[in-house]
């Protein structure tokens, strides 16, 4: 703990208050993943120690590093753009994933794809119109 | 003071994120398919940055730092490859 004792305690205070706020999102997180039933409702759970867990860490060490250097201190912004740009997508390719997987076995917790129709003149509905061209 | 503070949030939030992490790991050892498995593990490459950032903080140094870029980057990676593999079967066709 070099520089941590000069640092005034309200600083203190707001950098421990920052890091406990982001563990306990991460922590609640790994609870839902646990305790929730099926997969699509466990897949939203660690987003939660993903978008701001990590934003809040990564703010209470910006804020402790930066005071106690005593100069702006910003590399974990590079942490916080990357994660925030990669988790939707690996998100959207593992439940897509798994969305194709449930489909192929016919389960009967997603709704299937419903078989392409044929263009109806006699019902020309507007929404399922086939567009031109 | 502010040091006492500092290291009993440091220390709270290490055990609190080492925690999620049993969380996570009970969570990939369950199943019960293959996609739980692979959510768990993409959350435990988060959380296991996350700890190298307060151990970072903890020591004072900042490279921990590097390391937990490290550990995100890889952790993309493997999500995507084992996202491809669950949805084709094959990693590079």
């Amino acid at each position: 703990m070099n520089g941590a004792a000069d640092l005034p305690l309200p600083l203190a205070v707001l950098i421990a208050a920052a890091l406990l706020c982001g563990a306990g999102f991460t922590l609640v997180g790994a609870i839902g993943t646990v305790r929730l039933r099926t997969f699509y409702q466990r897949v939203h759970a660690p987003t939660l120690g993903a978008s701001f867990g990590t934003f809040l860490i990564l703010l209470s060490s910006i804020l402790y590093f930066s005071f106690s250097r005593g100069h702006l201190v910003v590399h974990e912004l590079l942490i916080a753009i990357f994660l925030t740009l990669t988790t939707p997508i690996s998100l959207m390719l593992i439940v897509r994933a798994a969305l194709s997987r449930d489909r192929l076995e016919g389960s009967d917790e997603v709704p299937q794809l419903l078989p392409a129709r044929a263009p109806d003149p006699a019902d020309p509905a507007p929404d399922r119109a086939p567009k031109e061209g | 003071m502010s040091a006492v503070v500092l290291g009993a949030a440091i220390l709270a939030a290490q055990l609190m994120l080492a925690l999620a992490m049993a969380l996570y790991m009970s969570r990939m050892l369950r199943g019960p398919r293959a996609q739980d498995r692979v959510i768990a593990l993409d959350a435990f490459y988060v959380t296991a940055m996350l700890l190298l950032i307060t151990l970072g903080m903890r020591t004072g140094s900042t490279h921990y730092f590097e390391a937990a870029v490290i550990i995100a980057l890889l952790g993309f990676a493997s999500s995507v490859a084992l996202g491809k593999f669950l949805m084709r079967g094959e990693v590079i066709e």
